[in-house]
């Protein structure tokens, strides 16, 4: 089944078993996002892509497209909803940007400033989290998790292992690592395994690549996400991160 | 008599780097003062702000004195800004959130390394700690916010002229950053 949907008062068509997202962004319309990917499974989970269907709110990374469905993405209320959304990632983990060697690189980073976010509105967490810098490769920083589930994707759909997980509910989330010690050092991730380069914050790192790139000359410095995204995920996007050079660290992003 | 716009700034658990960017808008600050005059601010050495226009606040909240002078700016200023990082999320100095304090204190001035004639400072005059540092929009209400790391001179000449000419603030795409 094909057919056309009406996004933002612009008619497009869609494809049997695409999402409103899919759709969306095959006809160069960005709807903000951090949890989906495409050509990973949808996860639902960070909301920053609610639009409204028919008239109800709905997440457009996981909803399917159907013939002659009304959707809204830009209104100032849509808007506003994913700038508290956001400002409530960064209050529950602890980011500081100037601080991060993923700022710059950042979809966190790079929404919030798509968004006119120029605060973080809400009481901070301050919530104690730690560093795994276990592994001679790689390091995680749990400060900087949103909880995204796309390295626990990764690792399972494109790696074939099973090197992360998400436990515990609410404010007692982690990321958690399938390892005897629980450290990423004794779990079987390797530094080309996607699941390594698909964080979309600085959470998870390569070490040694941080300031290959001088920060204001880094991706989002210069480029909205918006741009970036449909560039990147406009076509087929499947090609593993790990191809990249060093270099190209910032391609790592999109 | 003056119709000059009045600003003042101070910085609370800040570095000082957002009032040195401030400075880096050059010789605009002389379009600047021709429209606005600085109350309580380090160039004036005035200590305590009277009524003001605008308030610009650089750093977080570390200590009891941070929390009077803030609250003495919301008082006296009709529109307060929080200016850069830490103002915003705590910044750096918000870093120690995750020590214990007295283990802060030990190694700063007891245990770590080179440190000669170790005490713990408890002399009255100075502010008492506080357990945690905070942004300053957890203690006053903020009517506006500057990102930055420090924010840039332009975001300040954006942020400042608009306030200055009763208009809604907004920096363009290239002037947001939080580093
Ligand atoms: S992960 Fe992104 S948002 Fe978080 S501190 Fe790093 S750059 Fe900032
Ligand atoms: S570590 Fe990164 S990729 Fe994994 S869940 Fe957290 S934010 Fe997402
Ligand atoms: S992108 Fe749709 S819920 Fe996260």
């Amino acid at each position: 089944m094909t057919g056309t949907i009406n996004l933002d008062g612009q008619t497009i068509p869609f494809t049997e078993g695409q999402t409103i997202i899919e759709a969306a962004t095959a006809a160069g319309v960005y709807i903000p996002h951090l949890c989906h990917k495409p050509g990973y499974t949808p996860h639902g989970s960070c909301k920053l892509c609610t639009v409204k269907v028919n008239g109800r709110n709905c997440s457009a990374c996981t909803f399917p497209a159907a013939d002659g469905q009304t959707v809204i993405s830009n209104n100032d209320e849509l808007a506003h909803d994913r700038r508290r959304i956001t400002q409530m990632l960064f209050v529950e983990g602890n980011h500081f940007c100037p601080s991060c060697e993923k700022s710059g690189n950042c979809q966190l980073q790079g929404v919030a400033y798509h968004l006119q976010m120029y605060d973080n509105h809400f009481p901070h967490f301050f919530a104690l989290r730690e560093v795994d810098a276990s592994h001679p490769d790689i390091l995680i920083d749990h400060n900087r998790c949103i909880f995204c589930n796309l390295c626990v994707r990764a690792s399972q759909e494109k790696d074939g292992k099973n090197v992360f997980g998400i436990a515990g509910r609410g404010i007692n989330k982690r990321l958690v690592i399938n390892s005897p010690s629980g450290q990423l050092k004794d779990s079987d991730i390797a530094v080309d395994d996607c699941a390594a380069h698909i964080c979309p914050t600085g959470a998870i790192l390569i070490k040694r690549t941080g300031f290959q790139v001088p920060i204001g000359q880094r991706i989002y410095d210069h480029k909205q996400i918006s741009e970036v995204a449909l560039a990147a995920e406009g076509g087929s996007c499947s090609r593993p991160a790990a191809a990249l050079a060093p270099s190209q660290e910032v391609a790592h992003d999109k | 008599m003056t119709n000059k716009i009045k600003v003042a700034t101070t910085s609370l658990a800040g570095c000082f780097g957002c009032h040195m960017s401030f400075l880096d808008i050059d010789e605009r600050i002389v379009a600047l003062a021709e429209v606005a005059e600085f109350d309580r601010s380090p160039i004036t050495d005035i200590e305590h702000c009277g009524p003001c226009d605008i308030g610009l606040i650089e750093g977080g909240v570390c200590n009891s004195e941070n929390v009077h002078v803030l609250r003495e700016f919301r008082k006296n200023c009709k529109i307060l800004v929080a200016v850069g990082a830490c103002a915003i999320n705590g910044g750096l100095p918000a870093m120690r959130n995750y020590v214990n304090l007295e283990d802060c204190l030990l190694e700063a001035y007891r245990d770590g390394i080179g440190v000669e004639n170790a005490q713990i400072p408890s002399d009255p005059e100075l502010p008492l700690l506080l357990d945690k540092v905070h942004p300053i929009h957890e203690i006053v209400k903020v009517d506006y916010f500057m990102p930055g790391c420090p924010p840039s001179a332009d975001v300040f000449w954006t942020f400042l002229t608009a306030l200055v000419e009763g208009r809604e603030p907004a920096l363009p795409y290239e002037l947001v950053h939080y580093d």
